[in-house]
């Protein structure tokens, strides 16, 4: 009853923030309303015993992709009447999509049923002993080493291309090397010189 | 306890009502703790800079930070009119709040603990990684410029330290082959010569150690990296715009945060509730005493980086961050797993 309870509490409030992202009106108040839905999902996951699911996606997630939203969204400044006013043209568009969606979900919903591999390991016994975290990491890093690895690859690839496509070099920047600032004595960096009366110093950076 | 309860109320009344209490039983020592470990640090930098510190108010000046309190609670509480009042207010709960939860998984002792869940440390790093919205929420509610840029800065910092933490953690994750606290401590029985009780003596972790100590300083925004609030800078940073038992809740959220992270060292590090040498008369002092002695420790530390440091520039900080530590620790953990794996720690633990 008390985990029914929980799971009505946890999944109807996932709902309501889910609702509440589209429907807010600031869209930093979207974001917050995204990261409540998250932690209720995180929730969820607590509620079927998958508590490595659950901390993984708080920390992945909730600590790291919902700040880089928020941090991205507090600093554009979006204009959300000016946005909110060409919504009606594409609301045909968007209810379709939604439909078509639906559709499908229900389709697969009605007319999925387990391979016989699945069955036969739901049927298994459970091993004794085997917490979700060694369970998961042993089928990962033996079973499905390639799967993983190919998706590192695909992550890694993701990140060069941002950076390639994002990063500018410009000229003329002035950049500190703590190395070298860290190895100037005053041996190197003092000079003392007497020049003649309007004669100037050789330096690096031009006569003085 | 939680039997005793369920006899007396019945089964799940009596579990709820043992939890409470349970609850009430770590949460109040700890936020007394938070409130005298505000004197602790306002006396170690008095001491570091020759001053007397706080000494009017009470015997030692014991008294000064239940004073501080009394006072910020009679304050008004002022909200900003431009501000987006619910976020407002919810900020500075929601820092206090998981300052708060953080300490279910903390064992105090051997079999001290109110949760012990094998995910352990990595709630207490979702904890921690959540604690970036308390700051980035006020800091946006509060409509205003340097709250705005102090908010800002915290969650680009938070962020960037929180990658670094994780790998020192696997470090330690690795050694003790387990997410659960209490094995992460027990695991550290003898570990040195079957003598000592500290991962810190063992050279391979020893540099995690100590970027471990320097990722919590700028974890809790503490100095030298406390540049989310640079008074020199944003007037008080993300806390700026707040007064009375909201900005009360800001400052008791962070020192349980830096109390949090001392304790998390002195798990991760210094051997927990065990003692730091193997002998048997020194287990007659209480696993918590010994906890409590780590803690302390670990935050006169705090204090004394707070006293002596300045503050460090904004890219020198995010420099460290991303290119000094996450290269180091990412290697660390590859280096670590290596050896773990051809010294033959595995053989025998698990599958």
């Amino acid at each position: 009853m008390t985990q029914a309870f929980i799971f009505y509490l946890l999944a109807g409030v996932t709902v309501v923030s889910g609702l509440m992202v589209i429907s807010a009106r600031n869209p930093v108040h979207s974001v917050l309303w995204l990261i409540l839905a998250f932690v209720n999902a995180a929730g969820l996951f607590l509620v079927i015993g998958a508590e490595f699911l659950a901390m993984l996606l708080i920390i992945v997630y909730v600590g790291a992709v919902a700040v880089l939203f928020l941090f991205v969204v507090m600093m554009l400044d979006v204009d959300f009447a000016r946005l909110r006013s060409g919504a009606a043209r594409y609301l045909p568009v968007g209810v379709l999509l939604g439909a078509i969606l639906m559709v499908e979900m229900l389709l697969l919903a009605g007319a999925w049923s387990s391979g016989a591999i699945a069955e036969g390991a739901r049927a298994a016994p459970r091993p004794e002993g085997l917490t979700n975290i060694q369970a998961i990491g042993t089928i990962l890093y033996t079973d499905y080493v390639f799967v993983f690895q190919a998706a590192g690859m695909i992550l890694l690839t993701a990140m060069i291309g941002a950076i390639v496509l994002t990063h500018r070099e410009r000229a003329g920047v002035k950049r500190q090397d703590p190395a070298r600032q860290a190895a100037r004595t005053p041996e190197k960096a003092v000079v003392l010189e007497r020049p003649l009366v309007g004669a100037g110093v050789e330096t690096d950076g031009g006569v003085r | 306890m939680v039997g005793y309860f369920q006899n007396l109320f019945g089964e799940g009344f009596g579990w709820f009502v043992a939890h409470i209490l349970l609850v009430l039983a770590i949460a109040l020592p700890v936020m007394a703790l938070m409130a005298m470990s505000t004197w602790v640090d306002r006396k170690v930098w008095a001491v570091m800079q020759l001053r007397k510190g706080p000494n009017v108010v009470g015997a030692f000046g014991l008294a000064q930070p239940f004073a501080d309190g009394i006072k910020l609670f009679l304050k008004e509480t002022i909200i900003p009119s431009g501000a987006s009042r619910a976020v407002f207010l919810i900020a500075p709960m929601i820092s206090f709040v998981l300052a708060l939860v953080a300490w279910a998984v903390i064992p105090f002792d051997a079999g001290l603990v109110l949760a012990d869940i094998n995910v352990g440390l990595l709630y207490l790093f979702a904890v921690s990684s959540l604690g970036v919205y308390g700051i980035i929420m006020s800091g946006w509610a509060s409509n205003s410029r340097y709250p705005f840029l102090g908010g800002l800065r915290s969650a680009a910092q938070m962020v960037s330290y929180e990658v670094s933490i994780g790998f020192i953690l696997i470090c330690v994750v690795l050694y003790a082959s387990s997410f659960n606290l209490t094995d992460i401590v027990e695991s550290q029985k003898g570990a040195i010569f079957g003598m000592f009780n500290l991962n810190i003596l063992n050279p391979l972790l020893l540099p995690m150690a100590v970027m471990f100590f320097i990722s919590a300083l700028a974890e809790t925004n503490r100095p030298p990296f406390d540049l989310p609030e640079a008074e020199a800078e944003l007037v008080a940073g993300y806390q700026t715009e707040y007064s009375s038992m909201a900005f009360a809740l800001l400052m008791l959220g962070e020192y349980m945060n830096i109390i949090l992270m001392c304790a998390l060292a002195s798990i991760l590090f210094l051997g927990g509730y065990l003692p730091p040498i193997e002998w048997a008369p020194l287990y007659a002092v209480p696993g918590i005493v010994w906890l409590f002695l780590k803690v302390l420790f670990v935050f006169f530390l705090f204090a004394w980086v707070k006293a002596s440091v300045p503050r460090y520039r904004y890219d020198q900080l995010m420099r460290l961050g991303w290119k000094v530590f996450l290269p180091i620790s990412l290697f660390w953990v590859a280096f670590v797993s290596g050896w773990l794996v051809f010294s033959g720690h595995f053989h025998g633990s698990g599958t």
